[in-house]
Parts: C-alpha cells; structure tokens; sequence
C-alpha cells in the first residue's frame, strides 16, 4: 500500500495552548525531495515528528494515500544521531533488530551499507569517535538500510563541515534515486537549491507556500518567503 | 593488646597454611553468592530496565516500592524466606531449608531489588537521550530494554557489584534460613559471627580478611575491566 498522496488537513500542535503547527494543510506526492524552509520556531522539526509518529497532532488529519500509517515505511534521521556505545558495523544494522532481521544477516546488510555510504573501513571502530560528518552519514545509512519509503531529515547537515555535508548530500542523492521519498528541514538555501524539488515554507506554524524550488526563489509570493530569502524576516517570526 | 596481636598472628598462619576449614567456608561463600548475583542480574537488571522504558500505570508506585526495597532489613528477609520454605509453608515440600539452596533464594529476594534500582536509573538516563532514535526506528518496548541494557553495560557492572557486595556482606537472612551448619551451610560472614561469639578470633579473623580481600579485589577487576572497555566504546 503506498503511502502517498500524503495529505495533511488543519493539522496543528498545540502543547499548553500555544500552536507550534497552527493548521498546517500540504499534499506530498511519493517522488523527489521537498525542502521545509522556515525561520527557527517555525515548526519544521514538529511537523517532521508529527509525521515521523513521535509527536501525535492535537487536530487535523493525515491521510496516508487512503491507508492506514504505516511506521516500518517512514524513517528519520535527527539533527544530532545518537551512536550506541558499540562499533560502527553495530550502529548501521540497530534499525534491523526490531524488523526481525537475524545476526548474521544484520552484519552482511551492515557491511554493504557501509560500502555504500564510504565507512567500510571503520566496520569495527567504536562509533562514537567516528567525526560528526562520519556520523552522519552512519545515521543516514542506519535509515537506509530499512527501506523506507518516506524520509525525514531533520536538518542532517548542520554544524558540519563544507566537506561533510557534500558528502551528505551524496548520500541523499542516492536514496531519492532508489525511490524513497524525502521530506528534509535546513537553514541552509544554497543546500536547498541544490537538492530540493520543491520547497514548502513555513512560518508561525503554518504553510505558506508550497512551490517548485526555482519559482520559490525566483518569484516567492508571500512576503514573509521574500524576507526570508533575504534574511530580512522580522524578529517575531524568527522567535 | 597482646592477645589481639597473637589472634592476628593465628588469623595468618591459618591463611598461610590454606586451612581446609577456611577453604570450604570460602568457597561455599562464593559458590552461593555468584549464583545468588548470577539469578539476580538476570533477574534485576531487565526488571530495573522495564521499569524505566516501560508505560504503565502505576510505575512511579513501582519505582518507589524497589527504591524502597534496596535497604530491606536482611532479617526480615530471612523470617520471610524461612516461612516460605518452612515445613507448613508455600515451599515446605521442597525440603529447601536449611540447604545453601535457601540462603542462595534469601540473597536473591535481597539483591534483586537493589540491582533493579540502580539499573532502573542507569537505563533511563540514557532512554531520556536515545528516545526518539530508537522510537524513529521502530524498536518495541522489548527490544528497547535489550539495546538499553547492553549499551548501558558498563555503567551496570556497578549494580552487579553492588548486588554482590550485598550478598557476600549480608548475615542475618543467610543464618535464619541456612542455619550455619559446620559443613553444609556455614559462610564466611555466619563463620565470623559464630566463631566471634565463641571466643575463636583468629578463624573469625582470617575469614574476614578474607571476605575483605575478595570484595577488594572483585572490585578492582571489575574497575580495570569496565575502565579498559570504556576506552574503547566510549
């Protein structure tokens, strides 16, 4: 059963009264990479909880291509991974262990994995003293390797280096060539021209726009997309 | 003063000589503490890691009961244990009482509750940091407890030392339900209150170096292992 169209309807958070999601409508169809732009506050890392599962919506309704949700087919990679205090090869195969998926063959589907994402060669480090970069791209492969067919990255290259995050996108590249579908936050423009289909901008908890990235930053249509592109975005959004 | 001295005197010959009677108290020691500490990690550190992963109703009352119980009076385990397994009681057909396989229960019901606390905040210290990543990825309550429990590895090697200082250290309940019975039942810590009482202070003495010792040196292996692991996981 696909996932897609995923349709969001009035969907809002409000914990202790105040909206973080303040009737967010959007529909996502199931190819591409759509790019959540927004000032900090905005909602962007509510919204992809929401969807991940970890944060239940307070109104509105997802629909899930007609079908029930799914949580084996969404995946997350978060702004800071967290690494078991175990080796490499461990930490990529952790997403196997709850799908039921043996030892053995947790090792073999760890190891191609690695390979695949340039980390064969540290299989037996410890994985807490892999770089930031490094990790990363572990926690992207540990997401990969259960095949999702939604993604959600939280903001996945932040506070990495120039190197680090090409390296990043590489691997995201890769993943939207498989067909999963990929839903990501950043603050980082230049990283959203370069991979984003589409972008949905988000300001005070609701979607303001959701457009192809080339018209978002070449005709945006709402002001507050205007300022945010450039860097003008009154203070109280940015709070 | 004098008198001291030459049962300190006594208390090392006898070790010197690797006396029988100080040999078989030891290893029995050792034989009904290990499986008492074995049974109550299996035991006690799943049960502190459900307890902190674990959604359901009454949990702090949980928590605060095994809190509670860390500092169970070792007597009163022992009245405890020894109605279960007296003749007109629950276990009375087994014929337990009075075997090391009484006092091995009796050191059970007296560590678990002690390894499941600290193993309880251990686990959800680092459940309150792997949270969400483990939630993202789908894992159940069960194998949440399981991935808890071997990354927090090191950090429970002190619950189980904790457990096992409890059960070597503890008297009362032993001498209620094993009877310190020369050969059968008497431990290192029963051993040292009886010869004690009896005026036999070098045995009493030896067996408490003894007893020192082995806990001494239980916990600097255990320190050099975790220190020497940690180096390479954390």
């Amino acid at each position: 059963m696909s996932l897609f169209p995923l349709q969001l309807r009035d969907v809002t958070f409000r914990p202790n009264g105040r909206a973080v999601l303040d009737g967010v409508d959007l529909t996502l169809s199931g190819e591409g990479i759509t790019v959540v732009l927004g000032p900090n506050g905005a909602g962007k890392s509510v919204l992809l909880r929401t969807l991940c599962g970890l944060i239940p919506p307070t109104g509105g309704t997802l629909d899930w291509g007609g079908g029930a949700f799914d949580p084996l087919a969404v995946g997350m990679v978060f702004q800071h991974p967290v690494m078991l205090r175990s080796s490499v090869i461990d930490n990529i195969a952790l997403g196997l262990v709850p799908r039921g998926v043996g030892a053995r063959e947790r090792r073999l589907a760890g190891m191609a994995m690695l390979q695949q994402i340039g980390l064969a060669d540290r299989a037996n480090d410890n994985a807490r003293q892999l770089s930031g970069g490094e990790q990363q791209r572990l926690a992207l492969g540990r997401v990969w390797l259960t095949r999702p067919r939604l993604l959600l990255l939280d903001e996945p290259t932040s506070s990495l280096d120039p190197s680090a995050v090409e390296a990043v996108e590489r691997i995201v590249r890769q993943i939207r060539t498989e067909g999963t579908k990929i839903l990501m936050t950043t603050h980082n423009l230049g990283q959203a021209t370069r991979l984003a289909d589409d972008i949905v901008f988000l300001a005070d908890g609701r979607v303001r726009e959701h457009v192809p990235v080339r018209r978002f930053f070449s005709q945006p249509a709402s002001a507050e997309a205007r300022q945010f592109i450039q860097g003008e975005l009154p203070w109280h959004l940015a709070f | 003063m004098g008198g001291f001295s030459q049962a300190f005197a006594e208390a090392f010959v006898l070790l010197w000589r690797f006396d029988a009677q100080v040999l078989e108290i030891v290893l029995r020691s050792l034989q009904v503490s290990s499986l008492a500490v074995l049974i109550g990690t299996a035991v006690g550190l799943p049960l502190g890691a459900c307890l902190a992963v674990g959604q359901f109703p009454g949990k702090q009352t949980a928590a605060v009961i095994i809190n509670g119980f860390m500092g169970l009076p070792s007597v009163v385990v022992g009245v405890v244990v020894y109605l279960a397994l007296s003749r007109s009681g629950p276990m009375g057909e087994f014929g337990l009482l009075y075997t090391p396989s009484a006092m091995v229960i009796a050191q059970v019901v007296l560590v678990v509750p002690l390894m499941a606390a600290i193993a309880r905040q251990v686990v959800e210290d680092a459940w309150r940091n792997y949270q969400e990543e483990l939630a993202a990825l789908r894992f159940g309550w069960w194998d949440t407890v399981r991935v808890l429990l071997h990354d927090c590895r090191f950090s429970l090697s002190v619950a189980v030392l904790a457990g096992l200082g409890r059960a070597m250290s503890e008297v009362g309940a032993v001498m209620i339900v094993g009877g310190n019975i020369d050969r059968a039942t008497r431990v290192m810590t029963t051993a040292i209150a009886l010869e004690t009482s009896k005026g036999d202070l070098p045995l009493a003495i030896a067996l408490g170096i003894v007893l020192l010792v082995l806990i001494l040196l239980l916990n600097a292996g255990a320190f050099a292992l975790r220190t020497t692991v940690m180096r390479r996981f954390e």
